[in-house]
C-alpha cells in the first residue's frame, strides 16, 4: 500500500474521480496554478475547461456549481478558506441544500465544496475560521472532515459519487504535514456516515473533530502513561453523524470530552453532546467535557491564538476533569 | 424552431397570443383563489407582463432552460410546465409539481427545461451561469434563460454572473424585466442608469432595452440573443420595459403611495394582449375559440388541483436527501 500525504491523497483522489467520470470538473480560484499541491497536475491532465480557474466571486462559481449539478454534472469547487465561504452562503444554504427537496424531487445537487478551514498560522480572525457547526444547522447538506491521509482520499472519493451536496471541510495544518500514512490504492472509498474508533480504551471517550484529532491522539498517548486508557473516536462525517458508534462507548467509558477547533457556543461539540445525553443518560459518570475554540475572534498574535485554540494539555486537562484526576 | 429569422406562421403566432391569454387567465384566477384563501402561501402574480414571458419563451426550444423569480407563474407557463400540476402546487397538494414543498414561489418543471423559479432576489443567476457552463460541456447548443427583475439587477449576484457568464462566453441569456418596481421601490431611485441594459457594457456584451409590452419586439431580440448564444458567441442582456398591474403581493394595493393611477393607466393602455391581438393578427372569432380553450383548460386544471389529495405528515423527509 503506497504511503501519502493528506495533501497526496486528496490530489490522488481528484485524480482518479476526474478520469472515472467526465461530468466531474473542478473550479475555484487558482487552482490550475494550484497553491497547495492538493490540484497538482489536474489541469495539466484534464485541461482547464475542466479545471477552470475563476475570478475572485466566491458566490458566483459556487452558485455556478450549483447550477451545474442542476444540469447533471459533478461540480467540485474550490472555496480556499473556509471565511471566503461566508460569499456563498446563499448558493449553499438557499440553493444547494434546499432544491431537491423544494423541487419535490425533480433534480439533485450533486456538488462537493472543498473548504480548507482552520487556525493555527497567525492569518487571524478572517483566514481561519472553523464554521462547520454552520453546515450542520442545514438539512439537506452532508458534512464531511476528514482527519488522515486515507479518510481524505476515501470519503472525497464518496463525496463526488454522492448525489447530494457535500460540504468536504480540510484544514491548512494537515496540508503542512509531511507525514505519511498507508492509503489504499485504485477505487476505495470511506463510507459517509461512519465513525472511525482511532484507538480503543476503557476509561474515558474523547471524540476529536478534523485537524484536532491529532491532539486528541497525542492527549491520549500522554494519558496512557499515567494509566489512563482513551477511546478515541473520529466521526468523520458531521452530518449524517454515527451516534450509534460514539454513544457505544460511552457506555463503556462513562465519560466523555469532545474536541473542536470551531467556537464553543453552538458547536459540534454542543450537538454531539446533547446526543450523547439523550441517549445515554444514565451512563455517564461525568458532565461530558468539551475543548473547543475560545469565543473570541481568532488573533493573529502567536501566543494568543494558542490561548483561544484547541490544544493537547487542553484536551488532557479535560479529561482530567472528566475522571476528577488532578495532574 | 428557434434559429429561423424568417416572419412567424400564422399558427406560431395564434400559439403565442393563447399562451399569454393563459397566462392572464391563469394569473387572475390564482389570484382569486388566493383572495379566496385557497392558495397555500403568498403569491406574485406576472399580469401586465405576459409579452415578456411569451416573447422570450417562444424562442427556445425544450431542452432550452430557464429559471426565473418569486413571479414566475407566466415564465413558466410559457416554457411549458404542465397546468394542473403547477395548479396543485398553489394549492398545497401532493400531486403538485413540486410535493407541496415549494409552492407558488418555487414552481418547476425540469421535464420541460424549467430549472425552477427561485425566490432569493438574484439567486438564480449564479446557477443560470452554471446551467449554462453545463451546456458549454455538453456542447449541444441549448441555451440557459435567466429571469430578472429590476431589483435584482442590483444585486451583487449580477454582477458575479454576467462577469462569469461573459468571460466564459456561455451560452446564457440575462432578461431583465424592468417591471419599474422592486416591491416599492421605484427603479429610478434603485438604479443608477436610466436603461438597465446600458450595464452590458461593464461586461462587454451586448445590451439592448425592448418594449416589454410588445411580445413580437421581444421575440426579435431574444431570436437574436438565442443566436448568438448557439453558436457560442457568448451571453446577452435583454431589458424588456414592462408593468406590473398587481401590488408586489397581498398587502400591498394596486395604487398606493409609490404609483398613481394616472400611471397605471398610461401603461394599462398598453395592455400587451391588446397588443398582441393586433400585432399577432387575431380575429374576433380566434380570440373567441382561444378564450373558450382556454377556460377549459383552466377549468380541469383547477379540478385536479382540487380533487388531489394533500400531503401526509410523513412526506416531510421526503426527497430531502438522494
Amino acid at each position: 500500500m503506497p504511503e501519502l500525504t493528506y495533501v497526496e491523497a486528496l490530489n490522488e483522489a481528484l485524480h482518479e474521480e476526474m478520469a472515472r467520470d467526465e461530468k466531474v470538473f473542478l473550479m475555484g480560484e487558482d487552482v490550475a496554478f494550484d497553491y497547495f499541491g492538493v490540484c497538482s497536475g489536474l489541469a495539466d491532465r484534464f485541461g482547464r475547461d475542466r479545471v477552470r480557474d475563476t475570478p475572485i466571486c466566491e458566490l458566483g462559481f459556487t452558485g455556478a456549481g450549483v447550477g451545474a449539478a442542476m444540469a447533471g454534472f459533478r461540480p467540485i469547487v474550490d472555496l480556499r478558506f473556509m471565511d471566503f465561504a461566508t460569499y456563498a452562503l446563499d448558493p449553499i444554504v438557499n440553493q444547494a441544500a434546499k432544491l431537491r427537496y423544494m423541487l419535490g424531487g425533480q433534480l439533485s445537487v450533486p456538488m462537493v465544496a472543498r473548504i480548507p478551514s482552520g487556525a493555527g498560522l497567525q492569518y487571524g480572525a478572517t483566514h481561519g475560521q472553523s464554521l462547520e457547526a454552520w453546515f450542520m444547522q442545514v438539512p439537506g447538506l452532508k458534512v464531511l472532515y476528514p482527519s488522515c491521509p486515507s479518510d481524505a482520499k476515501g470519503l472525497l472519493k464518496a463525496a463526488v459519487r454522492d448525489d447530494n451536496p457535500v460540504m468536504f471541510i480540510e484544514h491548512r495544518l494537515l496540508y503542512a504535514q509531511k507525514t505519511k500514512q498507508d492509503v489504499p490504492e485504485g477505487d476505495y472509498t470511506t463510507p459517509i456516515g461512519v465513525a472511525e474508533v482511532k484507538r480503543a480504551g476503557a476509561d474515558a471517550t474523547i471524540v476529536g473533530i478534523g485537524y484536532q484529532m491529532g491532539h486528541c491522539l497525542e492527549a491520549a498517548e500522554a494519558l496512557a502513561g499515567e494509566g489512563i486508557e482513551c477511546e478515541v473516536i473520529d466521526p468523520r462525517s458531521l452530518t449524517p453523524l454515527d451516534v450509534e458508534t460514539i454513544t457505544a462507548s460511552v457506555r463503556k467509558t462513562s465519560r466523555c470530552v469532545i474536541v473542536e477547533e470551531g467556537h464553543l457556543r453552538s458547536g459540534v461539540g454542543a450537538e454531539i453532546s446533547a446526543a450523547i445525553q439523550e441517549a445515554v443518560f444514565e451512563y455517564l459518570d461525568a458532565p461530558i467535557g468539551r475543548v473547543a475554540a475560545l469565543m473570541a475572534p481568532i488573533p493573529v498574535q502567536t501566543k494568543l491564538e494558542k490561548f483561544v485554540l484547541p490544544s493537547t494539555e487542553k484536551v488532557i486537562a479535560a479529561v482530567r476533569k472528566a475522571l476528577g484526576v488532578s495532574a | 424552431m428557434s434559429e429561423d429569422k424568417a416572419p412567424l406562421s400564422d399558427e406560431r403566432m395564434q400559439t403565442m397570443y393563447r399562451d399569454m391569454l393563459r397566462i392572464r387567465r391563469f394569473e387572475e384566477t390564482a389570484f382569486e383563489l388566493f383572495e379566496q384563501g385557497e392558495v397555500v402561501g403568498g403569491i406574485h402574480v406576472s399580469i401586465g407582463q405576459e409579452g415578456c414571458s411569451v416573447g422570450a419563451c417562444s424562442t427556445l426550444n425544450e431542452d432550452d432552460a430557464i429559471l426565473t423569480t418569486h413571479r414566475g407563474h407566466g415564465h413558466s407557463i410559457a416554457k411549458g410546465t404542465r397546468l394542473p400540476e403547477m395548479m396543485a402546487e398553489l394549492l398545497g397538494k401532493a400531486t403538485g409539481l413540486c410535493h407541496a414543498k415549494g409552492g407558488s414561489m418555487h414552481i418547476a418543471d425540469v421535464s420541460k427545461g424549467h430549472y425552477g423559479a427561485h425566490s432569493i432576489v438574484g439567486s438564480n443567476m449564479p446557477m443560470g451561469v452554471g446551467i449554462g457552463l453545463a451546456f458549454h460541456f455538453e456542447g449541444k447548443g441549448q441555451v440557459a434563460v435567466i429571469f430578472f427583475g429590476d431589483g435584482a439587477a442590483n444585486e451583487g449576484s449580477f454582477h458575479e454572473s454576467m462577469n462569469l457568464a461573459a468571460i466564459w462566453k456561455l451560452p446564457v441569456i440575462f432578461f431583465c424585466e424592468n417591471n419599474h418596481f422592486a416591491s416599492s421601490t421605484r427603479v429610478g431611485y434603485a438604479t443608477s442608469v436610466a436603461d438597465i441594459s446600458a450595464r452590458a457594457g461593464g461586461y462587454d456584451i451586448p445590451g439592448v432595452t425592448v418594449d416589454g409590452m410588445d411580445v413580437l419586439a421581444v421575440h426579435e431580440v431574444m431570436v437574436e440573443a438565442v443566436d448568438r448564444a448557439r453558436r457560442g458567441l457568448g451571453p446577452s442582456l435583454i431589458e424588456a420595459k414592462t408593468y406590473r398591474y398587481f401590488g408586489h403581493s397581498r398587502k400591498d394595493p394596486q395604487f398606493g403611495p409609490y404609483r398613481t393611477e394616472e400611471e397605471w393607466n398610461e401603461w394599462k393602455a398598453k395592455d400587451p394582449l391588446l397588443v398582441a391581438e393586433k400585432i399577432l393578427g387575431v380575429s374576433e372569432e380566434e380570440k373567441k375559440a382561444h378564450d373558450e380553450a382556454v377556460e377549459n383548460e383552466l377549468k380541469d386544471a383547477l379540478s385536479f388541483a382540487r380533487q388531489s389529495p394533500e400531503p401526509e405528515p410523513d412526506d416531510v423527509y421526503e426527497d430531502l436527501y438522494a
